[in-house]
């Protein structure tokens, strides 16, 4: 279990010109590299989107606002949800289990570097050619610019004649694309969790988060896939003259709605399975606690990933299908909520007599557990047909899902920047700034998001570009947009702290949290081999094991 | 290989569930029962070659190399003439009735996702050629045995959604 680093005196280690280090991060197959790169590519599309979103709540201010054209207002909702779920959450869960899988289960590096370092390059060329719409978008017809379909992008609007123009294409390649490396990414993952573990570590002793990434992987192969089968199709429409969704040649604008949804379901709880690793890693750590229920955790993770494969069309019950399909997705839909119920008390029953450290990543995953809570409840509203027929394309819906990912996965994000950039940079992050950052967050997300249900529950239709002053929404949209921008404000704190910690952060050493899991056991930032000596481990809290010789784990498990 | 095959398994049941979804919604000629002819021919060459690609295999792994290569070469002939006999029925459909992919939604299901398999088709030759270069170059022996079994195993699963695709369009779709 001694695996620290090798140190090698100073004088071996020589500064290197610019150009080096740049041809090194380039051509880099190191996981933690490549985990790094991932993480900032997703930070920068974060704030992109971040800006898309301020520039849709300036336009949402007041009834008759023209902030911004139509056109511009359809392009700004299409860029956000696209880019904040393909380029920001993805690439940065991505990023994560690059960096700290292998970490975790005690292994040299991912199970394939080189299709690693592909993957990554897959993922960040499609987000730059989703960009590259702004510009190249309106092609040789002089129409267009970047996508404006919506992140649905449902036929007909995907069609020639309603979409002119390279717009939709650079939508469709860019996905494809992203898609192929989020497909390598994951069976590389699995690969690694698979055949790479270190003696002793056994299926039943990984960290919850390499079960959970484990999950998330399989999902990835299946979800992420009908995606791509779609793209590819809606290509051979606009390319070859196919008809799979012209409705004029006896296509279907439904099969894409069911063919987009069966990715589109699944991949939400492809985003938030890596984010209830992060609280089943922080909160016991913050709690000076193991977990509770391990195999209950591992079982109802498993649950959820199966569920959620046969909920997609709880998007669609008002399309009108018939009332079994109708009831059969609204009982799987409130059927998936019960694993995840069990997750929610077993995080609970984690904290329950705990000695809880009020630390900046102990009270993201808080903020995360009150917030899901209430996502989860809003959506069980949904899943009953009914009402789902009165509160569809609603702004309760965008309430709803935004409480899913900002409320919900990027909290848990949060928490798991605030815990692990010790390991990665070997600083930690300001506690001041950290807690300002929370508490703006918290305070802007709850202005906004909770706010928003109302409008929504009065009749405010989404991706509507502005509204009558006669409706009573103009103070609600107001207090959405303030909130908004405190968000902004935080996620600026938040920038901040990443930049100034770095050069000015207290030196974190080894392991500042007292946690339990292997990857706080070699230096910080990690060598490029990980661990000096191969780890062997006994127990599912090896470094309590170590810390604790007289009472180790592996004596009750 | 085992994550990507149930990858490509999710890919090809889409354009499975497409192509079964558009079965006689065409609203234009020509249909399928009036231009389609079951292939026996490159089927058996197809799933043949299954049986080739396992046994060169088995000879890798006692280390008889030259009746792999024979085996190995006899898979990308096989190979070969199922995409020759998969060439010959797009020519016909194209020149003598007039279906292409843009006709109607059978030219469009049917072009995609049989195109789908030709392209893996393709795609398992071209690795299998490659293999075959090394192997006459004298590089292959017992000790690649284990990547060659990744190999035919992809091949085992074009073989294997072949038998789908036949089933789908030959015998459900006509």
């Amino acid at each position: 279990m001694a695996s620290d680093a090798i140190s090698i005196p100073a004088p071996q280690v020589r500064e290197k010109p610019w150009v080096d280090l740049l041809h090194e991060w380039v051509t880099t197959v190191d996981h933690k590299r490549l985990g790094i790169l991932y993480i900032v590519y997703a930070l920068v599309f974060l704030l992109l989107g971040g800006v898309e979103a301020l520039i849709i709540r300036i336009q949402l201010m007041h009834s008759h606002n023209d902030f911004v054209s139509p056109q511009v207002f359809n392009r700004m909702f299409t860029m956000h949800g696209t880019t904040m779920i393909f380029f920001v959450v993805m690439p940065v869960l991505f990023g994560f289990a690059n960096y700290l899988v292998p970490l975790m289960i005690g292994a040299r590096d991912m199970a394939f570097p080189r299709l690693n370092a592909f993957s990554f390059w897959l993922s960040a060329f499609g987000g730059l050619l989703l960009y590259f719409s702004f510009v190249g978008g309106s092609g040789l017809y002089g129409a267009g610019n970047a996508p404006d379909i919506g992140w649905w992008a449902y036929a007909p609007l995907t069609a020639r004649a309603f979409s002119p123009g390279h717009s939709s294409d650079y939508w469709t390649l860019a996905l494809l694309v992203s898609g192929f490396g989020s497909i390598g990414t994951a069976i590389n993952i699995i690969a690694t969790i698979l055949c790479l573990r270190c003696p002793g570590m056994k299926l039943n002793r990984m960290p919850l988060q390499v079960w959970l990434y484990l999950v998330m992987g399989s999902m990835v192969l299946i979800a992420i896939t009908p995606l791509s089968a779609a793209q590819i199709m809606l290509l051979i429409d606009r390319y070859l003259g196919g008809h799979f969704f012209d409705a004029q040649a006896g296509g279907s604008a439904v099969l894409w709605m069911h063919f987009f949804w069966i990715f589109g379901h699944p991949e939400v709880y492809v985003l938030v399975i890596p984010a209830f690793g992060f609280l089943s890693e922080i909160i016991p750590v913050f709690s000076r606690k193991p977990i509770f229920g391990y195999p209950v955790m591992v079982a109802a993770s498993i649950a959820i990933g199966f569920v959620s494969l046969s909920v997609w069309a709880h998007h669609m019950f008002t399309v009108g299908m018939n009332s079994y399909a109708n009831s059969f997705f609204a009982i799987t839909t409130m059927a998936v909520g019960v694993p995840t119920g069990i997750k929610i008390f077993n995080w609970i029953g984690t904290m329950w007599g705990g000695r809880i450290h009020f630390k900046v990543p102990m009270l993201f995953c808080i903020g995360f557990l009150f917030q899901f809570l209430i996502a989860g409840l809003t959506g069980i509203i949904q899943a009953a047909a009914p009402v789902d027929w009165q509160l569809s394309l609603s702004y309760f819906v965008v309430a709803h899902f935004h409480y899913v990912i900002v409320g919900g996965i990027l909290f848990a994000l949060f928490g798991a920047f605030y815990y692990w950039y010790p390991k990665i940079t070997g600083r930690m992050l300001s506690e001041t700034l950290g807690k300002w950052h929370f508490w703006l967050f918290l305070i802007g997300f709850h202005l906004t998001f909770d706010v928003m249900h109302i409008p929504g529950l009065l009749g405010m239709p989404r991706r509507i570009y502005t509204y009558e002053p006669d409706r009573g929404w103009d103070t609600l949209n107001l207090i959405i947009s303030i909130g908004a921008f405190i968000q902004a404000i935080a996620i600026l704190v938040f920038v901040w702290n990443l930049i100034s910690s770095y050069f000015n952060g207290a030196k974190a050493g080894n392991d500042p949290w007292d946690a339990w899991t292997l990857e706080w056991s070699t230096s910080s930032p990690p060598p490029a081999y990980n661990f000096a000596t191969v780890p062997v481990v006994a127990s599912r809290r090896p470094l309590w094991d170590l810390k604790h010789p007289e009472d180790p784990d592996s004596q009750y498990e | 290989m085992a994550c990507l095959i149930i990858a490509e398994s999710s890919i090809f049941t889409i354009f499975v569930v497409a192509y079964l979804f558009y079965i006689g919604k065409s609203l234009t000629g020509p249909t399928p029962s009036e231009v389609l002819e079951v292939p026996i021919f490159s089927t058996i060459c197809l799933l043949s070659s299954s049986i080739t690609v396992h046994f060169a295999g088995r000879f890798l792994e006692r280390n008889n190399r030259s009746m792999f290569l024979v085996l190995w070469s006899l898979t990308i002939v096989l190979g070969g003439l199922f995409l020759f006999g998969t060439g010959r029925e797009w020519h016909r459909l194209i020149y003598d009735h007039g279906l292409t992919i843009s006709t109607n939604l059978f030219g469009t299901t049917y072009y995609s996702l049989v195109g789908l398999h030709a392209f893996h088709v393709t795609a398992g030759l071209i690795m299998l050629s490659v293999v075959l270069i090394f192997g006459l170059a004298g590089r292959i022996d017992a000790e690649q045995s284990r990547r060659i079994d990744v190999l035919s195993l992809y091949w085992h699963f074009v073989d294997a959604v072949w038998i789908v695709v036949f089933t789908v369009v030959y015998i459900v779709g006509r």
